[in-house]
């Protein structure tokens, strides 16, 4: 038992995201140990067997960190959100999904009722022929069964409970996460509230040379083949770079391929597909009315899959307008 | 019938040297138009971010205006037609996300024309109330069926806590 005196309590849970977050905290590798000598592993679902009932006579406040991953998208994970919101002293929104939506997140741009039809009806390997779609509550022989509530819109953490910490990233990089636990550990952290990572933009880790950006034309990945050494933004390719924020060291420029945004919006931007777009249109090399609506539709097939590939549950609008989702729907 | 005591707020967005003085001119002409436009002064067009459109949908906007001075006569040379690169970058993805093409608007008006930025802003309304309301935070509301799926999780479950603040 003296072994876990003075040591922290840690949980760690996965909502609505895709479980690479679960996989990056390992990807600390051997400094996982130094964090099981500091710390209890109290619920981790993943790794651990533990249950929520074991949470739920914790008491308040007694968890001294939770990294939450995932967004929010059923009653359940609504549930498990509030619970370990009220046993954390520390709540860290951990990855993309839980700070800003994600991928996850994209569904916002259909609604409970569509989502249901493709996955229950439309889907080419589907057959039901009954038409069986989940219910929440369901009566059988035993008694009631209960499913979660699948909410029309993913929110994200912050959403839903107050969050302390956010550590952003698709998955966070294994250095940034190491750089979360010490300044835990140290109790060196940044005003509640804030990101635990870089205040600057993925530009600013890129090697890539940078003169001025004129754009005639906006080009898809697989439409051209990069220089190795030049701005990817100034060739034309959708860079997100420069409203990204930095974390990365620039993975994916470094490798020939554009940014896409994974680290989320750089401190203080409000909303992160506003600057894209602002940036994006500010390189656009023309004065004319038809040919600037023309060089964006025709070089930006998706703008909510550009704009807010990782942020849509977390931008001011949040998703897509549900009177129209529900008329498309056509049901 | 709902449509007829419809009043659309409509955020316009005014660039000091041209259409915020058009506005000026329009009321010391004592040219009437339409009150539903709450005007924002800001140094140029080009200084809109596309931020403040989509705040201002999001705190419930029924349309935004942007005014700027035109081609070729911005007081900074050129930033207008970044406001032009921005409002379409912004149209086209908000046309995506549902919005109407009639919601979001923009505009020149010179420090001259007082009676053309009255017209403008008198059009944008009519548009608007067309569509009538949009009450775009409405979006993500789940009809109270989400405080109560998590209500009814610990009436399912006898151990659940009661988590709701």
């Amino acid at each position: 038992m003296s072994e876990t005196q003075g040591k922290g309590k840690l949980a760690l849970y996965w909502a609505a995201s895709c479980g690479g977050c679960e996989i990056a905290v390992l990807a600390i590798d051997e400094k996982i140990l130094e964090v099981a000598k500091h710390f209890d592993i109290v619920f981790w679902p993943c790794a651990t067997d533990g249950k929520v009932r074991d949470v739920e006579k914790m008491e308040d406040g007694s968890i001294d960190v939770c990294l939450f991953n995932g967004g929010i998208r059923t009653s359940e994970q609504e549930y498990m959100a509030r619970l370990l919101r009220r046993k954390s002293k520390v709540l860290v929104a951990f990855g993309s999904c839980a700070t800003e939506g994600c991928i996850p997140g994209l569904a916002n741009l259909s609604n409970r009722e569509e989502i249901f039809e493709t996955v229950y009806e439309e889907t080419p390997s589907t057959e039901n022929p009954q038409h069986i779609v989940p219910q929440h509550e369901t009566e059988v022989p035993e008694g009631k069964l209960y499913l979660p509530v699948f909410y029309d819109t993913v929110f994200t953490l912050d959403q839903v409970v107050p969050v302390d910490y956010y550590l952003p990233g698709c998955p966070p990089e294994a250095e940034r996460i190491w750089d979360a636990i010490v300044a835990i550990l140290e109790g060196k952290l940044p005003p509640k509230g804030s990101v635990i990572g870089a205040n600057t933009t993925v530009c600013d880790e890129c090697p890539r040379k940078r003169t001025e950006k004129k754009i005639k034309k906006f080009y898809r990945t697989w439409e051209i083949i990069p220089d190795e050494e030049t701005c990817l933004l100034e060739q034309g390719i959708i860079c997100c770079g420069v409203a990204t924020r930095a974390g990365c060291g620039a993975r994916c420029p470094r490798v020939n391929s554009p940014c896409i945004g994974c680290y989320g919006p750089n401190t203080d931007v409000i909303d992160y597909g506003a600057r894209l777009m602002a940036a994006l249109a500010s390189v656009i090399d023309s004065n004319d009315p038809q040919e600037i609506e023309k060089i964006i539709q025709d070089g930006i097939p998706d703008p909510v899959g550009t704009f807010y590939r990782f942020s849509l549950a977390h931008s001011l609008l949040r998703r897509k307008r549900k009177l129209i989702a529900a008329a498309a729907g056509g049901k | 019938m709902a449509n007829d005591t419809f009043e659309p707020k409509i955020v316009g967005f005014l660039c000091n040297w041209c259409s915020y003085r058009a506005a000026d001119l329009a009321g010391t002409a004592r040219i009437k138009y339409s009150p539903n436009v709450r005007i924002i002064r800001v140094m140029c067009s080009g200084r809109v971010d596309p931020t403040f459109v989509l705040k201002a949908l999001a705190l419930g906007a029924d349309g935004v205006m942007i005014a700027g001075c035109h081609p070729g006569e911005c007081h900074y040379i050129e930033q207008n037609y970044k406001a032009m690169r921005r409002y379409y970058m912004l149209k086209h993805m908000l046309r995506a996300l549902g919005l109407e093409e009639d919601r979001i608007r923009l505009v020149w008006a010179s420090a001259a024309e007082g009676q053309q930025l009255a017209e403008h802003i008198d059009k944008f309304v009519e548009d608007v109330r067309k569509l009538g309301p949009l009450n775009w935070p409405a979006n993500w509301q789940e009809n109270g069926e989400r405080l109560h799926a998590v209500e009814a999780i610990a009436k399912e479950h006898e151990e659940s806590l009661e988590v709701l603040p």
